[in-house]
């Protein structure tokens, strides 16, 4: 790693699996952190909570459905969780099985036609 | 446990999709100047694990094995309306990871491929591949004072950069030469969707 990257680093979140290690992560997760297993969620998928975790939920999820009040993206998640995006992904996936919360797709994979979704993005970054 | 965004981070409830662009380039070229210069959050990082199978004495032995790596890329956002955001990931310095980081450009609008000058050849590979998987990007030159000074059309033929890609100059601190940056890939991007449209 560069320079540049070590001081983003410093920027960054505490250092990873600060709180009892990944093989704990692991134990939330079932194990199921394969790829081929579900559909990994895109970076920009955002996550909305539908309510508020129970006193059950595992402390990752019931982070992230704290966080998730309003809509925030899986790279925001696991920006705030120090967590890679793939592990984010599969603890959503939990979430989202269990109905706990809603996934907004991103324009790109919604019905929404290119050309409207870029004269909105053009539209907007005209105006910043 | 980070207990997520501080309040003035918080995305409007009303946001309803989000779309992605994706800034490429070398080591050290401005990737997280740009992303920070127009970014409404403070640049956040995300990581992931990538899985490389390693060449050498075990592929001689006919033994794959697998050597992993975790890579970390900065990002930032910019809410274009009460219901869309626009994400810029900018990817880590070491070109070998852009590729293997799968959804990193799977759904992204386009890219923006920075350059400097002095180091143009890191630029070839990239812009071969993103040929290859169909990302429509257009190249920025990021302008730093003590880099030699090309005209454009010179870097362009040096990169074998075909007609209808833009290629701009673009200073990666400043917020508005970085907007109007991004606005010249949108414009490009408006204009082969309509393209395409009118081929049908
Ligand atoms: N003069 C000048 N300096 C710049 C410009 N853009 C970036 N820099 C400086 O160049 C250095 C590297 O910039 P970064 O934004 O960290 O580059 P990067 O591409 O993210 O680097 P890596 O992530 O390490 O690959 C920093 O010290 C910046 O302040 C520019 O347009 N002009
Ligand atoms: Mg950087």
């Amino acid at each position: 790693m560069s320079d540049g990257d070590s001081s983003d680093k410093d920027r960054g979140a505490p250092r990873r699996w600060a709180e009892g290690g990944p093989e704990r992560l692991y134990v939330v997760t079932g194990g199921r952190n394969r790829p081929a297993e579900r559909v990994a969620l895109d970076l920009v998928a955002l996550i909305v909570a539908r309510g508020a975790p129970g006193p059950g939920a595992h402390p990752e999820q019931a982070a992230i459905l704290r966080m998730c009040t309003n809509p925030l993206s899986v790279a925001e998640i696991s920006a705030y969780l120090s967590l890679p995006a793939s592990m984010v992904s599969v603890l959503v996936g939990d979430l989202i099985d269990g109905g706990q919360v809603e996934v907004r797709a991103p324009a790109s994979a919604a019905a929404l036609p290119q050309a409207a979704v870029l004269e909105a993005v053009i539209d907007g970054l005209s105006r910043i | 446990m980070r207990t997520g965004p501080p309040e003035e981070d918080t995305l409007s409830a009303s946001t309803m999709a989000a779309v992605k662009v994706v800034i490429v380039g070398g080591f050290g070229v401005g990737k997280t100047t740009l992303v920070g210069s127009v970014s409404e959050i403070r640049p956040l990082t995300t990581e992931e694990t990538m899985t490389q199978a390693s060449v050498g004495v075990d592929e001689l032995a006919g033994v794959e094995s697998k050597t992993e790596t975790t890579v970390a890329m900065d990002f930032g956002r910019i809410s274009l309306n009460e219901e869309l955001v626009l994400y810029l990931f900018g990817t880590p310095g070491q070109e070998r990871f852009w590729f293997l980081w799968k959804g990193l450009f799977e759904g992204a609008l386009g890219a923006v491929v920075l350059i400097d000058t002095r180091r143009l050849e890191v630029s070839f590979d990239v812009l071969g591949r993103l040929e290859e998987r169909g990302v429509p990007f257009i190249v920025a030159v990021n302008t730093f004072p003590e880099a030699p000074k090309y005209p454009l059309e010179e870097i362009r033929a040096a990169l074998d950069l075909p007609e209808p890609v833009p290629i701009v100059e673009c200073d990666a601190r400043d917020r508005a030469d970085c907007r109007d940056t991004l606005l010249i890939l949108m414009r490009y991007l408006y204009s082969l969707t309509v393209a395409t449209t009118r081929e049908r």
